[in-house]
């Protein structure tokens, strides 16, 4: 690398005069600069730290650290293949070898004139409509070989985005049933006209009537962390909203942004009225940033409708604004205390817990985050009543869960049910049939085997964050576990031990076993890091990284065994009486040294 | 009556605020740890103070000691989990310890030997890591490094410089320093810097001092880690 002096930039210096030279605009500040260049050279780090009174070694350890954010040069034209098994299903392979032959290029290698580079990037949020793409960030589905064709010609042909067709960028809502959410419809302010009038405590009494539990995936109770947030020492509170939706197989989210987002932002202002916060963030995942500028139009329309502001609907001391802070290619900042890092403009490494952010959050205030759906499911509860929303549902699992249905199936889209709902159910209105398995929750979900679908969707028995991707008998559930094994080791933020190392070890393994040359010895060291994972990871991510090998294990055990090369052709292969010569020579007989046959739940 | 809490059946008093580390070592009980410091807050990323609290696997370096609960630490199992981090640790990072001048003074090293680690496990990742060797009086051989942000909170926190930062992602981590060119000798690092001390394995080395002490003589060579770690504690 050379060590250029670092020319004077006025496009630079105008992004962060946007920014107000604010350090914990870092990422956003990021973000901007990268479209001056496409990429963010050495000196446009420098400058950037200057600017900031930052150390360079920080700007550069955040700048590493998200994908979306290239500290090497790429190509003018940035082709992401989004990646999630469903675009694996529908051919993205094939479609981006096509990409590539036709542009006389690499897979992961920038062009040598520097036009184009094309490679694959993690779940986009498009499995109802791959397989899909983002280009420069903009997503285009539904992928053919013919529409790959025409891509690589307006590649060649330097046609600007702006000037491809328009039905590329057409991304549709799928919306398969609806139920009380997105049946919904309300005029802008309503509920929280109505929660205003309960006043805050009455508000926070519907609430805890409600019963409802967060919707992204934890399913800890909405009004228990309004409350503690309310009640926590420190003034200046926050609300976040979490539409980071990195979980593979999830889309739901997007599509409330999309078409709901009036529901989205009057929860978060229902939420600080509960709480008594005065600033708002929606974290946006990267992959989304296409929403952006219709979400900025919602936000000014509220604004100008007194609905975000000072004194909010008339009422003095009501004072709440919302702002958009853009992710760029970080599943764990999903996890909410990575989240806060990352909001904060630092790397999306989670933080230790306790304290939780209800305490200690953006900036050391009290915050409280919650998921897209969770918030826009406040406001069914502000207009109708907490007892209303708790009639439907089960009594542990209240109200309607969205799912983000994809995979083998008629009519991938998104869901609404009652909680409890069984899966053969939903399997029947989507018109799937000869059904394999059913991966729920996303990759740190759970795989469900037909001998279970008559379980149902519930925090009781089958939790979710909505992610629900069918396999028929076709797929090969090995390769399915060992996309989300590839997805977990690309996606570890790497700060402790076991989930970067781990992830990083059951990766290899798995494709060894891919390969051909597994041995029966590999499971068991499968098993010892699948459990090393599970305990020792410092937060949900390293943990839920081997469930789907754990499931699949367990459930499609000769999916694996089909590929070991020492065979045992037993048909009840019992993978723990296995392991007894491995016990022996280590000595060990404790728990640990057994397979143990349970089922997992999603984080 | 004073606080306390069950250690593998043994009561560790304590007092409010402290860690399950800090009291059990107080109290003369080794739990092992690489990323701790005693002069800075608990960091949570090494994971060798995994312990096992009310059932559950916490890092004793940033749990508080809870009142009346029970702490299974020197287990076959807790060990067995402290072994394969050692391991992951070896893997990932390029440790030739015959010919590393940290050699006897390496806490890596020296836990290696404490936790019975006889074979790698895994296959060596290999990692292409170039060494910096541009600084007058200090060497940086990255190939050692096990993440533990110890340099980066001291250079930070005490040297008020940030002369090292993390960054990459996953397994593509690693360190760099404060300068556009990526040299330490860009940099207002020093030899006097507490970050130029404080590297429990053989990364940052001091130049035209090494073998000072021969091998066999140094710190974990006549004592074991936790003998050590126990005669230094408070
Ligand atoms: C690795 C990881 C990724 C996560 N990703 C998301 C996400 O994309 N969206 C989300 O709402 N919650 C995600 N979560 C859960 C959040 O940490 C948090 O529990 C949630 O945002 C709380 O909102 P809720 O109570 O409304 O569900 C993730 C958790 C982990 C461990
Ligand atoms: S478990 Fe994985 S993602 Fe979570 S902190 Fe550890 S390395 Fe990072
Ligand atoms: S160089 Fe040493 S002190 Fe710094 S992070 Fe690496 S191992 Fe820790
Ligand atoms: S010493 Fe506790 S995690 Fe490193």
């Amino acid at each position: 690398m050379t060590n250029a002096p670092s020319p004077a930039s006025p496009e630079l210096d105008d992004v962060l005069a946007r920014h107000d030279h604010d350090p914990t605009r870092l990422l956003q500040i990021l973000i901007d600069a990268q479209e001056i260049a496409g990429w963010l050279p050495a000196p446009t780090l420098t400058r950037i730290a200057a600017g900031l009174a930052l150390p360079r070694a920080r700007v550069e350890g955040v700048a590493g650290f998200y994908s979306f954010l290239y500290t090497r040069p790429v190509g003018r034209y940035r082709v992401l293949f989004s990646d999630n098994i469903t675009d694996r299903m529908l051919g993205n392979a094939g479609l981006l070898d096509a990409l590539c032959r036709k542009l006389w290029l690499e897979p992961g290698k920038t062009s040598e004139d520097g036009l184009v580079s094309v490679t694959t990037t993690s779940c986009t949020g498009l499995c109802d409509q791959g397989p899909a793409m983002l280009v420069n960030g903009r997503a285009i589905g539904q992928l053919t070989h013919r529409r790959i064709n025409e891509i690589a010609e307006l590649i060649r042909q330097q046609r600007p985005l702006d000037l491809w067709p328009a039905e590329y960028f057409r991304i549709d809502d799928n919306i398969r049933r609806t139920d009380a959410l997105l049946g919904l419809d309300m005029a802008p302010g309503a509920a929280l006209g109505a929660a205003i009038a309960r006043g805050r405590d009455g508000w926070l009494d519907e609430m805890r009537a409600s019963k409802l539990r967060g919707r992204g995936g934890a399913g800890f109770a909405t009004a228990v962390k309004w409350e503690s947030a309310r009640n926590a020492a420190g003034s200046a509170k926050v609300v976040v909203c979490n539409a980071d939706e990195g979980e593979p197989g999830t889309f739901k989210d997007r599509v409330l942004l999309n078409r709901y987002a009036d529901l989205v932002f009057e929860g978060m202002s229902l939420a600080a009225w509960a709480i008594g916060a005065s600033e708002g963030f929606l974290y946006l995942r990267g992959e989304y940033r296409y929403l952006r500028p219709q979400l900025e139009a919602v936000l000014a329309r509220r604004r100008a409708a007194g609905l975000l502001g000072t004194a909010i609907l008339g009422e003095t001391g009501f004072d709440f604004d919302i702002r958009i802070h853009l992710g760029a290619g970080a599943y764990v900042c999903g996890e909410e205390s990575a989240l806060i890092e990352s909001l904060e403009g630092k790397r999306g490494t989670p933080r230790i817990r306790p304290p939780f952010p209800v305490t200690k959050g953006y900036l050391g205030r009290p915050t409280a985050v919650n998921n897209v759906e969770t918030h826009a499911k406040t406001c069914l509860i502000a207009l109708h009543g907490g007892a209303a929303f708790a009639a439907t549902g089960t009594a542990q699992s209240t109200g309607t869960k969205l799912l983000s249905i994809s995979g083998d199936c008629a009519a991938p889209g998104i869901y609404e049910y009652p909680f409890g709902v069984p899966i053969t159910r939903i399997l029947e209105d989507c018109g799937a049939s000869d059904t394999q398995a059913v991966q729920v929750g996303g990759a740190a979900g759970v795989c469900l085997a037909s001998y279970e679908f008559q379980r149902h969707i519930a925090y009781e028995d089958v939790p979710t964050a909505g992610a629900f991707m069918i396999f028929d008998g076709t797929r090969d559930l090995f390769e399915v576990a060992r996309a989300f094994v590839h997805f977990f080791a690309h996606e570890s933020c790497g700060f402790c031990t076991p989930c970067r190392v781990g992830t990083s070890l059951l990766k290899g393994f798995m494709d060894k076993l891919a390969d051909g040359h597994g041995a029966k010895a590999d499971l068991n060291d499968i098993d010892w890091l699948d459990r090393l994972l599970k305990n020792a990871s410092h937060c949900g991510l390293g943990s839920a990284a081997p469930n789907p090998v754990i499931d699949t294990l367990q459930k499609f055990r000769p999916a694996y065994e089909r590929r070991l090369v020492s065979l045992d052709f037993k048909p009840a292969f019992d993978l723990d009486a296995a392991l007894a010569e491995a016990r022996q020579l280590t000595r060990r007989d404790d728990p640990g040294a057994h397979l143990k046959t349970h089922e997992e739940s999603p984080e | 009556m004073s606080k306390q809490f069950l250690l593998d059946g043994q009561p560790v008093p304590f007092e409010e605020g402290q860690t399950i580390l800090e009291a059990a070592r107080a109290a003369g009980h080794y739990i092992p740890s690489l990323c701790w410091h005693k002069d800075f807050p608990p960091h949570g990323s090494c994971k060798l103070c995994v312990v096992k609290a009310a059932g559950r696997h916490v890092s004793a370096c940033a749990t508080p000691a809870r009142d009346g609960s029970e702490v299974e630490s020197n287990t076959p199992e807790m060990n067995g989990e402290r072994r394969g981090l050692l391991q992951m640790l070896f893997v990932e990072g390029n440790h030739f310890c015959p010919s590393c001048e940290k050699s006897g003074n390496c806490e890596l090293q020296a836990l290696g030997y404490e936790y019975e680690m006889l074979t790698p496990r895994f296959r060596h990742f290999f990692p292409d890591r170039p060494v910096d060797a541009s600084h007058p009086d200090v060497l940086l051989d990255f190939n050692r490094c096990i993440f533990c942000e110890l340099c980066v909170r001291a250079s930070r926190d005490v040297d008020g410089k940030s002369v090292f930062a993390l960054t990459g992602r996953g397994i593509q981590k690693h360190l760099v320093v404060n300068a556009e060119s990526g040299r330490l000798a860009d940099t207002d690092f020093s030899k006097d810097d507490l970050a130029a001390r404080i590297c429990p394995v053989g990364v940052i080395l001091h130049k035209r001092v090494g073998f000072a002490v021969p091998i066999g003589e140094r710190k974990f060579d006549v004592a074991t880690i936790s003998a050590q770690t126990l005669k230094e504690s408070p």
